[in-house]
Order: C-alpha cells, then sequence, then structure tokens
C-alpha cells in the first residue's frame, strides 16, 4: 500500500476520474430488526458525489441520515446496494464484515458522538492515528493536523479537559490526520454555541478548500446552506430532493431550507408536523 | 511493519492509559500487599501446643499419648517420600515407622525421621526414648517450616493478577465499546486482531511487571522462599497471567454495557478466589466443590507456584507440568473464543 505525504494533497491519481464517478452510492437500503416492527433505516438511497466538494445530508432525526453515512464509512453492512469509489466497489451488501483497507485509509471520521482514550492527550491521539495508517512521517503529519485545524494551543490537554469546540476541532484533526481523500463529519456541530459552529465552519471550508470531499450529515439548515455545494434532503430512508442550496430554495420559492422540507413533506427538520 | 507499528502504537496508549489512571495502578500494588499484610499479622501468633505425627504402617507405640494427634501414612515409596518432604517442611513432627511389636519387646525395631531444626520434633525425640521396648533408629531431615504467609503470597499475588487480568482487560474493552472508542478505531484500517493483541500484550506487561515488583517485595522484606527455578515460577505465572486474560477477552467480546460486565466479571472472580485454595487448603473441601475449583485456573496457578516455591518442584513435575499444560490449554481456547466473539460494536 503506497504512503502519503500529508503535504502533498494527491489531485492527479483521480484527474482521470469524472466527476460523478469519484463516490456514488447505489440502491442502498438497511433495516433493523426491532419490535414490534422492524425499522427501514434506509430504503433505496442513490448518491452521486463529486470530488472536492461539500456534499450535505439534510433531514431530520430518523432520516437515516447516520445510517446512510455508517455504510458509506464501512461501519455497517447494507441489507442491499453498494459504494462505489473511483468506479470500485468498496462497500456491498455481499461484502465483508469490514470495508477494504485502502477504503479506510482514504476517509476520514468524525462522529457525531465520540470518547477518546482516557488520560490520553490530543497530541498523543494524533500520534496513535498516525500509527494506525500508512503514513511515512508521522510526526509531520501529526503537525499538519494541528495546523490545519488550529488546535496547537490546547491540543497538549487531554480532551476531556477541553470545550466542546475545542473537543470537535481535535475529533477533527484526527480524521485528518493520515490526509484522506473523503472526510465524514456526521453532525459535528451539534451541541456546540453559535460562535464554535462558525469556528468550526471555517475549519471545514478550509479542508475543503484543500481538495478534500466533505460529506456532512447536518440537521441544521443554516450549516447546510454556509458549507454545502450540493446536498440531498434525506425523509424516511429516502432522498426527497437533491441539487444545490441555491437552486433547491429557487425551486421552491422558499427562504431558507427549513421552510422548503415543510413544503416537501409537511413536517419541519425536527421531525414536528 | 505496518502490522507491527499499529500494534506498537495500540500498545503504547494502553500502557500511558495504565499509569496515568493513578487510582487503578496504586490499586494494584497496594491491594497483595494490605492482604498479606493483614493475614501475616493475623496468624503471626504461637502456633497451637499440638504435635502431630505422621505414623507409616498399623503398629503405633504411641497411641497412648494424648497431646498428639496421628497421621496415618501408608506404607510405600512414593508415601515415604511425601512424608519425609513434610517432616522437612515442619508440617509433621515425627514420622514414625515400627515393625510389629511381638510379645518379645526386645524384637521389636522402629525408625523415625525427625527434623532437627524442629523444636517439636526435639521434644517428641525425647519422649520416644522412654518406649523401651522398641529399639530405634535415628534420620534426620533437614528443612525450613513454611509460614502461613509463605503459603498465602502465591494465592495472594494469583488473586491480583485475576483482577487485573480480568478487569483490565475485560472491563476497559467493554467501557471502550460503551463510549464508542472502539466504534471509532473500527473507522480505521487497524484490523480487530491487531487491536486485540495490543490489548493483552499491554495487559500482559503490565501485570508481569506489577506481579515481579511485589514478589521481589514479597521475598526481601517477608522472606518468603522460592525453592525452586525463577524461571520456572515465571512460566507458570506467564501462562496464568495470559490465561486470566482470555476470560477477560471472553466476558468483553460483545457485552457493551459496563454493569453487565462489572456483575460477569464479580462472578467470576469471587468464586475462584474462594475455590481456588487461596486462603485455605482445599484438601478439606466438600468433593463437589474440590471438582468444581479444578475449573478455575487460579486453582493449577497457585498450585503450580507454590509447587515451584515451596516444595521446589521443577518443570519435571508432575506438579507443575500438569497445570501448566491445563493452563496453556484454558489460554489458547480462551483467546480463540474470544477472538472470534469479539464485535468491534
Amino acid at each position: 500500500m503506497s504512503s502519503r505525504n500529508p503535504y502533498v494533497w494527491e489531485m492527479a491519481q483521480s484527474d482521470q476520474i469524472s466527476n460523478t464517478g469519484f463516490l456514488e452510492v447505489r440502491d442502498l437500503a438497511k433495516t433493523y430488526k426491532a419490535k414490534p416492527q422492524n425499522v427501514e433505516a434506509v430504503r433505496g438511497i442513490d448518491l452521486k458525489i463529486p470530488q472536492g466538494v461539500c456534499f450535505g445530508i439534510l433531514g431530520p432525526n430518523g432520516a437515516g441520515k447516520t445510517t446512510t453515512i455508517e455504510i458509506m464509512e464501512g461501519l455497517q453492512r447494507p441489507d442491499r446496494g453498494e459504494v462505489l469509489f473511483k468506479g470500485k466497489t468498496v462497500i456491498s451488501a455481499k461484502g465483508g464484515a469490514r470495508a477494504p483497507r485502502a477504503w479506510s485509509e482514504a476517509i476520514g471520521i468524525q462522529f457525531q458522538q465520540t470518547a477518546l482514550q482516557d488520560h490520553l492527550t490530543g497530541r498523543e491521539l494524533l500520534k496513535l492515528f498516525t500509527g494506525l495508517y500508512s503514513l511515512d512521517n508521522q510526526d509531520h503529519a501529526v503537525e499538519y493536523a494541528i495546523k490545519t485545524c488550529e488546535i496547537g494551543e490546547f491540543v497538549d490537554r487531554e480532551p476531556k479537559k477541553l470545550s466542546g469546540g475545542q473537543r470537535q476541532r481535535v475529533l477533527l484533526a484526527l480524521a485528518l490526520v493520515h490526509s484522506p481523500e473523503i472526510v465524514f463529519l456526521d453532525e459535528p456541530t451539534t451541541g456546540l454555541d453559535p460562535q464554535a459552529r462558525r469556528q468550526f465552519w471555517s475549519l471545514v471550508n478550509k479542508i475543503k478548500a484543500q481538495g478534500r470531499t466533505v460529506i456532512l450529515t447536518t440537521h441544521y439548515m443554516d450549516e447546510a446552506e454556509v458549507l454545502c455545494d450540493t446536498l440531498v434532503l434525506v425523509d424516511r430512508g429516502q432522498v426527497i430532493d437533491e441539487g444545490a442550496p441555491r437552486d433547491l430554495l429557487k425551486k421552491y420559492d422558499v427562504k431558507n431550507l427549513d421552510e422548503l422540507f415543510l413544503k416537501r413533506t409537511g413536517r419541519d427538520l425536527r421531525g414536528e408536523v | 511493519m505496518t502490522t507491527l507499528k499499529r500494534l506498537w502504537q495500540l500498545f503504547v496508549a494502553r500502557n500511558k492509559e495504565f499509569y496515568r489512571d493513578r487510582g487503578s495502578m496504586s490499586w494494584n500494588f497496594l491491594f497483595p500487599v494490605l492482604i498479606i499484610a493483614g493475614f501475616a499479622f493475623a496468624y503471626s501468633g504461637k502456633p497451637k501446643p499440638l504435635f502431630t505425627i505422621g505414623v507409616i504402617g498399623q503398629t503405633n507405640p504411641m497411641a497412648e499419648w494424648q497431646y498428639a494427634k496421628f497421621v496415618e501414612i501408608p506404607e510405600g515409596e512414593e508415601e515415604l517420600s511425601k512424608a519425609r518432604e513434610k517432616v522437612g517442611r515442619h508440617q509433621l513432627d515425627l514420622l514414625v515407622q515400627v515393625s510389629s511389636l511381638g510379645a518379645d519387646a526386645e524384637a521389636a525395631r522402629g525408625k523415625y525421621w525427625v527434623n532437627a531444626t524442629s523444636p517439636q520434633g526435639d521434644t517428641l525425640e525425647k519422649m520416644l526414648a522412654s518406649i523401651k521396648q522398641v529399639e530405634w533408629h535415628r534420620e534426620e531431615i533437614t528443612g525450613q517450616a513454611i509460614r502461613f504467609v509463605d503459603w498465602l503470597t502465591p494465592g495472594v499475588i494469583g488473586i491480583n493478577m485475576m483482577f487485573s487480568a480480568l478487569f483490565g482487560v475485560g472491563y476497559v474493552l467493554v467501557r471502550y465499546r460503551k463510549s464508542g472508542v472502539l466504534k471509532r478505531l473500527k473507522a480505521t484500517p487497524v484490523r480487530a486482531w491487531e487491536f486485540l493483541m495490543a490489548q493483552i500484550l499491554s495487559r500482559f506487561v503490565l501485570i508481569s511487571v506489577t506481579t515481579f515488583v511485589i514478589f521481589l517485595g514479597a521475598i526481601l522484606i517477608l522472606g518468603i522462599p522460592v525453592h525452586g527455578s525463577a524461571w520456572t515460577l515465571a512460566l507458570v505465572m506467564a501462562v496464568g497471567t495470559l490465561c486470566l486474560i482470555s476470560i477477560g477477552l471472553i466476558v468483553a467480546a460483545r457485552v457493551s454495557s459496563e454493569e453487565l460486565a462489572g456483575g460477569l466479571l464479580n462472578m467470576m472472580t469471587w468464586p475462584m478466589m474462594f475455590l481456588s485454595g487461596v486462603w485455605f487448603s482445599l484438601e478439606g473441601l466438600n468433593p463437589w466443590l474440590q471438582k468444581a475449583s479444578m475449573l478455575s485456573p487460579l486453582t493449577h496457578m497457585v498450585a503450580a507456584a507454590r509447587a515451584v516455591m515451596i516444595d521446589g518442584e521443577g518443570l519435571m513435575s508432575a506438579a507443575v507440568y500438569m497445570p501448566l499444560i491445563i493452563l496453556s490449554a484454558l489460554a489458547f481456547l480462551g483467546l480463540a473464543i474470544g477472538s472470534w466473539l469479539f464485535r468491534w460494536e
């Protein structure tokens, strides 16, 4: 497996891939067994994600956003469908319990909620994570992540001693430390104060400017409008609309995405009728 | 190399977590010291004024001695050898064998084994001289008395290892799973076996270091004897540690509730603590409990450790290699089952 230098963003290898063929999700479905009846979390979702964009998956709680993203990350196996990266299937219903190593190397992940090992500082966690990936120069990778996420001031503290915003930035640094091509952010600003959310948005724009593809799930309309180049509206496990935020607002003649969602589903993004 | 690097990073991270958790680390050292000190104090009084005499065969010219307890020793080379060792360790004050006392008193011949360093043996030897109808032949055996603390120490250290192995692996993995640490690691290229191997190695090294320090302290401060090979003892402890870790691994393989894990671990550790011959000999125990105790790895580890430390047995002795074989088989089985059952979430 080839090692990457985190300071050099390798765009060249994907130049030959057409934008729509960069990352593709085909007919994804997932049902959870439950009583009294099973829950169909994802019901045939199709996505085409171009390279270098911020792609938003917007929907209320329980819409199937996290399940979709976790299947794409290789954390869950779908019941049906597949995920293709640069034309090759990396996740499928018939695939193994884990995603291929090359796919794990290509993606960085920030979960909605993540606990970290006790008693390790942010820098030690970064060092640990660099060791889990195929990197030649671990120290440079750590410094790169610290610089990108602007966490130098508090990286030597244990995460439990950090504020919510600082902690999310450390988690983002962990997602970026191996210089992934795709970064998954699952509701990264939930629970943060407005200032911390804006700081986080600027970091997302920064990593997008580096040429990385960002896949973001959120239920904040303002976040989706500010960050996303393209977004899909998901409701009850299905994509109900797709497009650039401005185009969608124009198409339905609404002021914001919350209104749009209300108009399309009769419910708002918090799932209330 | 990449696998080694991953394994090394996880290993280092786990070790740092351990030694920075001061409370947990202190407890690992403090617990066995408190137990050993407590029992050493509790049993530091004068021994009971009771003689214990081993009698080989049916003839007992001392039968009328009211102040002595007689232990019947079956005839045979092996039994004689074991009885002699007990005299050496002051477990028997005197060992006596007398050919039948016939009508002609002068015809009786007797032999006795006594430990010259035993005050009880010395007293009994003088009393024996008063039995004139037997012609006595004396054989001296050397050896130091076993103190209760000598007998107890391997067991207490074993208990410390058991708690450290089961909770250090089992409980920590469940906490990792519950808090999402395992889910985060699953999203990296690290494979389950690499992660588990790092956890096992980390705990193995930490227990080894802790146990070595405690043993050293017990030897230097309490004068605990190690009559056998230290390497054999280390091997027994190492295999025992792996076996105990494997149990922790099985418990942690799928459980995601700390409460359930705590309950399961307690359910395993408490019977092992009391049915493994740590605090008292299993000889007088109910036969069913004796059989049940054979299921506990701690029973085999403590028995082998005592055989090495107290009896000076070597690797070729059945008292050592049989427990080692059982522990190895249990460790292999436990690690295989634990790894097979393991789920990140």
